[in-house]
């Protein structure tokens, strides 16, 4: 069923859709109607969920974390500094090993208060041990939610999906509902391994010793390699259930292409326009969508960019005293490789500062003059 | 209420297992030992940073026959919050979901959560053993920390100087069906208390005063002596908290004076007998001020909108069905 909805609902769709059983959850612009249309649905008894409105962020997560332990399908979302907020959850979620699907709508954090869209947010929770799927348009969130409690229950990790504010969140498109009847065969109920459980009871998170904790440690560096050779087949099986294909990146028009340059989130869908018409003028430009982050899909990025001559990453982020992140991570596996491309980033659109298609020729331009050493800030007043 | 000496009645399954870590005269690990004989197999523990985060042992071990959930320091309420919740939704409503944290976990850095699980009435029994401060990580000051008390943070040329927070005020304050005081040294009550909370649904809150050889500077062989005697000289009555309103006083204490109890422990040892006045009139006030409470026969509005056994109006019963849609 196609129906015209903003990005906020498309999510709580997909939450209903995969049937989540216990949902926690604090408000905060722009995650509001996510919240709100869930509220609605329980209310309704169109979902029949058990949501906890609890007092903050941190209570958000940790009462999630409390369903997950116990055996259930637990969703929440947040933004910006709820998600700054839930900080040492995130990080608890991820060693607890429980496959929550949280949503993240990107909004720039303050100070100075900002409510519109970069990326700082979520990627200042890089090193957490979670996924991180971004999102270009309101179809593909509601599919990234399915997506990711799939991918996310099979390899016992938690994920993150996130949108842009605003630009998405409260943006109206038409949205491929799936139905339900599809999803429940792509998406059985969660049944975890193990569990809190009076019958076989085990202590979970308790000291480790020196011994012990780096093992831990391994297991999770070990299930996130797993985790990309799990989307694929996730992807795969998605693309048979519901006829729509992702994979862990998107190429457009890289093929022939001289230079490639490098977006996330809804960047990619202005950038393809400017792609479309500098192909006009006979320049031979490619783009790279990076749909996951964490995992890093290493292997496919090397491929797509091997033998490139240059490559231009747009950062909606900055690591203050180096660069943009994903500038930082492309880089990074590049480094060394045969024929590997020269690489330059370059930062635009902080605090949601529009990224027109101007915006984005500008970028091409400066970042196709810049070395890999500078960093380049487009329309910044200085 | 009268103390019935009959043991005979407290299980002897134990759920505690010998072997556990925790210091020589624990008062906490008695309390739980308690509290676990009330509960039974069918409960699952939240546990938050706190001392027990190292009395149920490392990995790979547990001193626990039940599930365990170690979690961070604040979140006890509100895990305990989505492990009930999951419980409910798997239709399993009939096992206790026991949020089990200290002083510091309870009064300071998870109140907030405390709080929250509090105003949703969770289905959950929030159980603080308190030993008033931070003794997990070397006895720090806490907001349970009585006052003239000696700590690491609070050392003997300024120890605190505010008065212990007081805990079953604020829950009462939320308007919960049951809020209770109890003592390891008081077993039968004790026991009796966290029964009658697990009988209850929606929040329970139960506070129990746990003393700390290491912490308190006493003998290890006194520790039922000296929570005895702070029932007896009111430091630490015993009393239940019906609906935030009702309030019954469990245990008459004996009154003995304030020095009896304070001379036991060796953080109070710098006091001079002027502030040892000053704690006795705290108490005086403090025990007149329950008094007042536990005799205030007031119309309970609480207890009839959301005490079952009071919906004599069908209108309250159409309330309360409306109320709990979601569970």
């Amino acid at each position: 069923m196609k129906k015209v909805m903003m990005g906020n609902h498309a999510v709580s769709y997909g939450a209903a859709l995969c049937r989540v059983q216990v949902i926690a959850a604090y408000p905060i612009t722009p995650q509001t109607q996510i919240v709100e249309k869930l509220s609605e649905m329980c209310g309704s008894g169109f979902l029949k969920s058990n949501f906890i409105k609890v007092e903050s962020e941190h209570s958000a997560l940790a009462a999630v974390m409390g369903a997950s332990a116990a055996g259930a399908r637990a969703f929440t979302a947040t933004s910006a500094q709820g998600l700054a907020l839930m900080h040492e959850i995130i990080h608890w979620v991820a060693g607890a090993r429980l496959p929550i699907v949280m949503v993240n709508v990107n909004r720039a954090m303050a100070p100075p208060w900002s409510v519109w869209t970069d990326q700082n947010d979520s990627l200042s929770q890089r090193d957490t041990g979670w996924m991180q799927i971004y999102c270009e348009s309101n179809q593909e969130v509601i599919d990234t939610v399915i997506l990711a409690y799939k991918i996310a229950e099979k390899v016992q990790m938690p994920c993150m999906v996130i949108l842009d504010a605003f630009v998405l969140s409260h943006t109206s498109e038409i949205v491929d509902i799936p139905k339900q009847r599809n999803v429940d065969l792509y998406l059985p109920p969660y049944k975890p391994k193990m569990k809190l459980d009076i019958n076989n009871p085990k202590a979970f998170g308790a000291l480790v010793t020196p011994e012990y904790y780096m093992e831990f440690r391994y297991k999770m560096q070990k299930a996130m390699d797993k985790a990309i050779d799990v989307a694929a087949s996730a992807h795969a099986d998605f693309a048979k259930t519901f006829g729509r294909r992702y994979d862990v990146i998107e190429e457009y028009m890289t093929k022939d292409a001289e230079t490639v340059i490098v977006t996330s989130g809804t960047i990619t869908s202005t950038a393809r326009v400017v792609i479309d018409e500098l192909r006009e003028k006979g320049e031979k430009i490619g783009l790279l969508k990076m749909r996951f982050f964490r995992p890093f899909p290493k292997e496919a990025v090397i491929k797509a960019l091997t033998g490139k001559k240059k490559v231009i990453v747009l950062d909606r982020n900055i690591s203050f005293g180096h660069h943009g992140i994903f500038f930082q991570e492309i880089k990074s596996v590049m480094y060394g490789k045969k024929d590997a491309p020269e690489i330059s980033g370059v930062i635009l659109g902080l605090g949601g500062r529009d990224v027109t298609p101007d915006v984005i020729k500008d970028a091409i331009s400066e970042g196709k003059r810049n070395r890999t050493e500078d960093i380049v800030w487009i329309g910044v007043k200085k | 209420m009268k103390q019935i000496n009959d043991f005979s009645r407290i299980t002897k399954d134990e759920l505690l297992c010998s072997g556990h870590l925790a210091c020589p005269g624990c008062g906490g690990s008695l309390a739980m030992k308690l509290v676990l004989k009330a509960l039974g197999k069918k409960t699952m523990v939240v546990l938050p940073a706190c001392c027990w985060s190292v009395i149920a042992g490392p990995f790979p071990y547990s001193s626990l026959k039940v599930p365990l959930f170690h979690t961070a320091f604040e979140t006890a309420a509100s895990v305990a919050s989505g492990v009930r919740s999951s419980l409910n939704a798997q239709g399993k409503d009939d096992i206790n979901v026991l949020a089990w944290a200290g002083d510091g976990g309870t009064f300071d850095i998870g109140l907030q959560a405390l709080s929250g699980a509090a105003e949703r009435n969770e289905d959950i029994i929030y159980i603080c053993y308190d030993n008033e401060a931070y003794m997990n990580t070397g006895i720090q000051r806490s907001s349970a920390t009585p006052w003239g008390a000696w700590t690491t943070t609070t050392p003997i040329s300024h120890p605190k100087d505010r008065p212990k927070k007081d805990i079953m005020d604020i829950m009462a304050a939320h308007k919960i069906p049951y809020c209770a005081n109890a003592s390891v040294a008081f077993p039968e009550d004790l026991i009796r208390k966290v029964k009658k909370a697990a009988s209850i649904k929606g929040m329970k809150f139960i506070h129990i005063i746990a003393p700390c050889t290491a912490g308190w500077k006493e003998p290890s062989n006194i520790t039922i002596k000296v929570a005895r005697e702070a029932v007896a000289a009111r430091v630490f009555p015993l009393f239940e908290i019906e609906h935030g309103t009702d309030y019954i006083i469990n245990e008459m204490p004996a009154k003995i004076p304030i020095d009896k109890y304070l001379s036991m422990q060796a953080r109070f040892r710098h006091l001079k007998p002027i502030y040892i006045k000053y704690i006795q009139k705290l108490i005086d006030y403090e025990w007149g001020l329950l008094g007042v409470k536990a005799k205030n026969e007031m119309d309970n509005v609480y207890r009839k909108i959301f005490d079952p056994k009071h919906h004599v109006d069908k209108k309250h019963v159409k309330l309360e069905r409306d109320f709990e849609h979601n569970g």
